[in-house]
Order: C-alpha cells, then structure tokens, then sequence
C-alpha cells in the first residue's frame, strides 16, 4: 500500500517465496518489502518492538514478524511455511516464507509449488554455499519460472562489481548443470535498501532493474494460457427437483482456453462432444481462460463424473497406470518399495503401489544414488502402480495436471508429494486418438503394444 | 484455437480459487457446513459460493453459532440472506450451551465470544459435520498465517499447529475420520482491502453498521466501546455520540467500532488502504491479551 490513495491495483497477483536463512539478511529483506510497501501497519510494529526489547534484542527483530507460532517464537526458529501479503499499487503479492535448512526440504517445497518466482538469497561475502545450490535446485524442481539471485550484503563488500560478477558466474555454472535455462541476478543491501525498491547511487554499475520493479514487471502465467485445454472436473451441478434438465460440470480452467462450441474430450471414457454453455454462476460467458473457475455445459449424455479430466481432443493427456514421478517424501516414517497409498491427482483418486524406487536425488545436484528406502525431507525418482488408469501431464509441461499426492490411508496424513514424469501411453489412447498414438508409437519404440496388458 | 486472453485481476485470481475450494469441499466431504455469521467475510463466501454451485442447490447447510449478543441488524440480515438465498439456515446458540452447563459464565455481560468454540463443537457432533468452511483470513492474525487452508481437527476440535497436513498446489486433502472434521477457509489468501474490494465490485449487500452512523460510545484506552445494555458506561465515563463504523461484526462486549465518516464503500476502501491500525488490533478487545492469545484459542477449537 504506496501512496495514500490510489486505484484498485489491476496487474493481478504474484505468489513468491523468499529462500535463505536468518543469516543471508532474508528476515531483513522481507522487513523491508513488507516496510517500504506499508504493510506493516502500526500496531504490529509495536508488538513486534515490545517482544523484541523483552527478548533482549537490539533494535526491532523483523524474523519475529513471521514466526507466527509460540513454538518458534520460543525457539527463536522458523519450523512451517508462513504466508504474507502485500500491494503496491501495482500489484497485489503472497508471499511464501519457509525455512531453509535441509531438514525442512519439505516446507520448501510445498511452499515453491504455488510460487510463479522464487528471491534466492546469497551472501556476497560468502557466495554460493551449498544451502544456495539446494535451494535453486529445488525452485527449479517445482518449476517456479523466474528465479532471481538476489547478491545481498553488498555494503559489506564496498558495493564491488567484481564480487558481484563472480558470484553471478558460479551461479551460472551451477545452474547449467541443473539445466536451469535462466537466472535473474540483482546486487542488494537489504539493510540499507539499495536496489530493492529503489536503485541508489552506490552501485553505479548496475543499472537495474531494482527488486520490486522485478516483482511488478514479471509476466503471469503467460505459459499456462498457451498450453492445450484441461479441466479436472470437480464437481457435477444439477438444480434441485423440478429445477428442469441441467446439468454443468463445475472445474477451474488448468491449462488453454475454451470458447462455446470447442471440441472436447472427456478422459478416461473418452467421449467426445461439444461445449455448449460456459458460466459462472449465473452468468453466461462466450469463453475462458486457464485459471477461471467455471461451469460447463456439454453437448450429449456423456457420463461425465467427478475426477474425470476434459481435453482438447487436438493434444490429449497421457492416459496411463503406471507413473514415473520424482517423489519428495514427507513422513517421519521411511518408506520402501511395496507401500501402497492413495494417489491424489487434482480432484481424481485412486490407489497407488510404490513399485520401485529406482534412486535417491541428492539434492543439491539432483544427481541420483542408490537407495532402498526413503527418510523425510528426501527427493527420489520412483515408478508407481496405478488401481486405474489416470490422464496427466509431465509436471514440466503442466504444473497442475502432472502433480499429484500421496495420502497414507490409516492415517489419512498427507505423506508425500510427486512431480510427474512420464506415463507409458494405454492401449486406451488407441480408439480415441489414432493421431497422437502413432505419434507415441514411434516416440516410444513400440512400447505401448508390449505393456498394454495390465500387470 | 487461440483466443484473446487477458491477465486476470487479483480479485478474479482470489475468486476462481475460492470457488475451486469450495467445490473441494463439496466434492470430497459427506457432509460439509458453511459458517455464516452475517459478517463481511461470511458475505464473500456466500458470494463464492453463488458462483461455484448455482443454477445447482448448496451442497451444504449454513450455521450460525449466535452468542445472544450480537448486534441486532446483523442478525436480521443473517436471517434475510439465507431466505433470499433459498439455503437452510441452522442456528445454535451459547445460550443453549450455557442452560446445558457446558458453558459456565463468571459474569453475565462477559464476551460469549471464546465460548463459540464450544457450542460449534456441540453442533459439529449434533449434526455430524465433517468440515466447516469459515471466514478466517491469514492476513488477520499471526498463528492464521500459518494455518492450512483445509486444517485437521482431531476429536477434541483441536488444532494442532505441529503436525499440519503439507499442502500443495490446489491439491488439498480433507480426509478425517469420524469424530475428527476439517475447517475449511477459502478466502484465507485474501486481505481485509481485497474484501472491501470484492464487495465494491460484486455489489454485495452487508449489515447497515458496516457503514459510518452515529452512536454512543465511550473511550477505553484505545479502544472505542459502544454503550450498550451489555456493555454501559462505566462512573465517570463520557459518553460521546461519534460517527463510527464496525470493521468487525462480532460479539458485543469485545466488539469495538473505529471513529469513521465512512458511509460507501469507496469512503471505507480508501480509509483501509490507508489505515494505520491492523483489523484485529483496532476493533477486537480479545486478541490483545497476549501474542500467542489468537493461537490458544484456536488450539482450543474456535476459528
């Protein structure tokens, strides 16, 4: 909240996560987006300044501000992903803060899978640490688009260029072994404010753009708009008794547009037919775009039910039972090959079998190794067994349509999360799409007719 | 096939993921309840929910935990949206908890307000609700900040904030077993300016003390009290009659009005993008008791 009164901000919203620790100024550089962009207000800071002087602190402790639980308040650590917001004029931001030491890989990455940008925070008088691989690793593991190398401390380093340089060079062959296509680096103080919402005179040599203008200027989402239609169907929407014949299927728009009268394909049955109404409650619209939630109506008497995914019949999903996912393994208990899970793909459920854990990801490199069995917070590339078939995507085509979780059903706790990386095309793909079939035959060297029976 | 496409605002961002929440809920759990208090965040979810289920029924009641010392025009216009609306309105009373002696007040005209908590629980085994979706921000307090936007509660209602389900993308996991329920909050990602916001644009209707009016009030430090038959004047108080407006719309005696010429929304738009004071800390009397107060009573089963 800038200036004292102004507009409605209209350039929609940004959700970032800030990764460093304590040490890398990241409670520092939070305190200063949240400060200069007031939303702070009064009456926080006062409490913030009370608890800071009873805990001894010199000066205000701006890490009190987002360690919201007793417990961390406590132990002076941050132990979950804590959400803050804030506007500026521009645009409204959540912003994700989660801890960044290993044992917390898990608050990491729940807290990167929402994110469309991701501040890695580097000390300039350190430079690249391995806490800073691991958390580029895993901001780009989650497919977070922009990932901005913030160099901060350089009042600390008499504002060189020349460590600045350095730095932004081993980051970059780092990221090149990560096949990372794309780092943004900026050289900060967050203490003293330098290039984070304004670019002040003691770096001349860099000419911008500041952190803030950054966050307000990145395209959102541009990707999700040009992919192939989905929708997860959530919900099926009919009136009450002798409320006439309708029926919608009620979803949010995950990937591509729709306008009335598209072809579509309804997965896993396959039917094909035509959208014949789009709305919003009660509001007619002509189309739709990735990221509205609507309701459908359609051509026909498909049986169309919850968990079912609609498709442009030009580019379908895989359809498929058996899954190759990176995993990354939340629980306090391991887990080896053999367990059995229920697997949680947008609103689509069925049951899963940890067929193989073929390796561990260290996690740093995301080089696999050996393993037989998973601890908490461990990244792994795992083969997966499906009850039914499931329509999905790679998670790097489609975050929202190849991600998925694994619910542990005695305890019905939430116990690990996977990225998709491919399916083997069913033999059910054959009747509906013989294009994109012999498209994967030739891809797949014949692979579909060798496991088309189920196993 | 390319169509025009547009950057959705943040309101249309924040409105497209309460609805998907809110089907969620409907899609996943037996049998949901939707919290309406006739308060502005409780509007927005009604307002979601128009949007996700119609021209369809609700897929679930609405329920109104009414500590008996609520503000009268609130209570009128609770009852007046759910007719138009055309949903089933249940309401449980702390009275009801208080005659049954799971309530036991020290005073008469204390807050009922952390007694809530008790009398939801009693509805939540009375009628056998597996989710409750409420209007709970995490903007408003620091322990909501930390909260899930599906949060487990185990048989006793409680929260425990240690072992919180990992939630990612929109993939949320609302599984309980019987006796345990999920609280379900779809506007958690919303400010109180995103609120004004979304009123503004989708013209909804709120409780005429929303909006700047005259009323007797007396200054308690910071804090304006409205002079009430629950809350009168102490001796030696004076009692001014001020143009004011309720942020909040809440139990009486712990609900406090802020001094205000705000009489449309665009007047409370423009005061809230400029306040100084957050919300809970201008108007609600019963989370400036301690840092921790918001997560102990949540802990304990309220909001």
């Amino acid at each position: 909240m800038t200036s004292s009164v102004r507009d409605i901000p209209d350039a929609g919203l940004l959700r970032f996560i800030t990764c460093g620790s304590v040490d890398d100024g990241k409670s520092t550089l939070i305190g200063r987006l949240l400060f200069d962009s007031k939303a702070i207000l009064a009456d926080a800071l006062d409490t913030l300044e009370r608890t800071s002087l009873k805990r001894g602190a010199d000066g205000v402790d701006l890490s009190l501000l987002t360690d919201g639980l007793q417990a961390e308040r406590e132990q002076g650590i941050t132990i979950d992903v804590a959400y803050r917001y804030f506007s500026t004029g521009t645009r409204k931001f959540i912003l994700g803060d989660a801890p960044g030491h290993e044992q917390y890989t898990r608050n990491m990455v729940t807290a990167a899978s929402t994110a469309d940008l991701a501040i890695i925070l580097v000390d300039a008088r350190k430079g690249v640490l391995t806490q800073t691989r691991r958390h580029t690793a895993i901001a780009h593991l989650l497919g977070i688009r922009h990932l901005v190398m913030a160099i901060n401390k350089m009042d600390l380093v008499d504002w060189s260029e020349q460590v600045f340089a350095q730095i932004r060079k081993d980051c970059l062959a780092f990221a090149a072994d990560l096949g990372i296509p794309r780092l943004e680096f900026i050289p900060i103080s967050a203490l003293a404010g330098d290039s984070v919402v304004s670019l002040g005179d003691r770096m001349p040599w860099y000419e911008g753009p500041t952190l803030m203008e950054l966050l307000e200027s990145v395209p959102l989402a541009q990707e999700d708009l040009e992919r192939p239609f989905r929708f997860p169907v959530q919900w099926v929407c009919r009136p009450r008794m002798g409320g006439g014949q309708f029926r919608g299927y009620a979803g949010r728009i995950a990937t591509g547009t729709l306008q009335v009268g598209a072809e579509i394909v309804a997965l896993p049955g396959l039917g094909r037919t035509r959208v014949q109404g789009i709305r919003v409650g009660e509001t007619r619209l002509e189309a739709a775009q990735a990221g509205q939630s609507v309701t459908l109506e359609l051509a026909g008497d498909l049986d169309i039910s919850r968990g079912d995914l609609l498709a442009d019949p030009g580019s379908p999903p895989t359809l498929s039972q058996d899954l190759e996912a990176t995993l990354c393994w939340f629980s306090e208990a391991p887990v080896q090959a053999g367990a059995r899970f229920l697997l949680r793909l947008g609103p689509w459920e069925t049951r899963a079998l940890l067929q193989e854990i073929r390796s561990r990801l260290e996690i740093t490199s995301m080089k696999p190794q050996g393993a037989d069995q998973l601890a908490m917070n461990d990244l792994a590339e795992v083969r997966l067994r499906l009850q039914a078939p499931v329509a999905a995507d790679p998670y790097d085509v489609s975050r929202s349509t190849g991600a998925f979780i694994l619910i542990d059903e005695a305890s019905n706790a939430t116990v690990a999360a996977g990225l998709i990386r491919t399916g083997r095309w069913s033999s059910a793909l054959l009747i509906a799409c013989p294009t994109a079939l012999a498209f994967a035959l030739v891809a797949c060297g014949w692979r579909v007719t060798q496991n088309h029976h189920p196993g | 096939m390319i169509l025009q496409t547009r950057t959705l605002t943040h309101l249309d961002t924040l409105e497209a993921e309460g609805m998907h929440i809110l089907r969620e809920v409907a899609g996943q759990c037996r049998n949901p309840v939707l919290l309406f208090s006739g308060g502005k965040d409780s509007v927005c979810l009604l307002a979601l929910a128009e949007k996700a289920f119609r021209p369809g029924p609700f897929p679930f009641p609405l329920l109104h935990i009414d500590t008996g010392h609520n503000f009268p025009e609130v209570i009128a216009f609770r009852d007046r949206r759910a007719q138009e609306l055309g949903e089933r309105l249940i309401v449980r009373t702390v009275e009801d908890s208080i005659r049954r002696g799971s309530v036991v007040l020290r005073t008469p005209t204390q807050s009922r307000n952390p007694f809530q908590s008790v009398t939801l629980l009693e509805a939540i085994r009375e009628f056998g609700f597996d989710a409750c979706i409420g209007g709970a921000r995490r903007d408003e307090e620091k322990a909501r900040a930390k909260e899930r936007i599906f949060s487990f509660r185990d048989e006793f209602g409680q929260w425990d904030p240690k072992h919180q389900r990992p939630e990612l993308w929109d993939i949320y996991n609302a599984r309980c077993f019987p006796g345990e329920n999920i609280r379900v909050f779809p506007i958690s990602n919303w400010t109180e300016l995103d609120v004004w916001q979304y009123i503004q644009r989708e013209a909804l209707e709120l409780p005429s003390i929303y909006y700047a009016h005259t009323r007797p009030v007396v200054r308690r430090g910071s804090a304006l009290v409205p002079v009430t038959d629950l809350t009168p004047a102490r001796d030696g108080e004076l009692v001014e009659e001020l143009s004011v407006r309720f942020r909040t719309v809440g139990d009486i005696p712990c609900t406090a009005p802020v001094a205000s010429k705000a009489a449309s929304i665009v007047d409370i738009i423009r005061e809230t993008a400029t306040a100084e004071l957050t919300e809970r800390g201008a108007t609600r009397l019963d989370d400036q008791v301690s840092e921790a107060a918001m997560e102990q009573r949540k802990k304990e089963g309220y909001f």
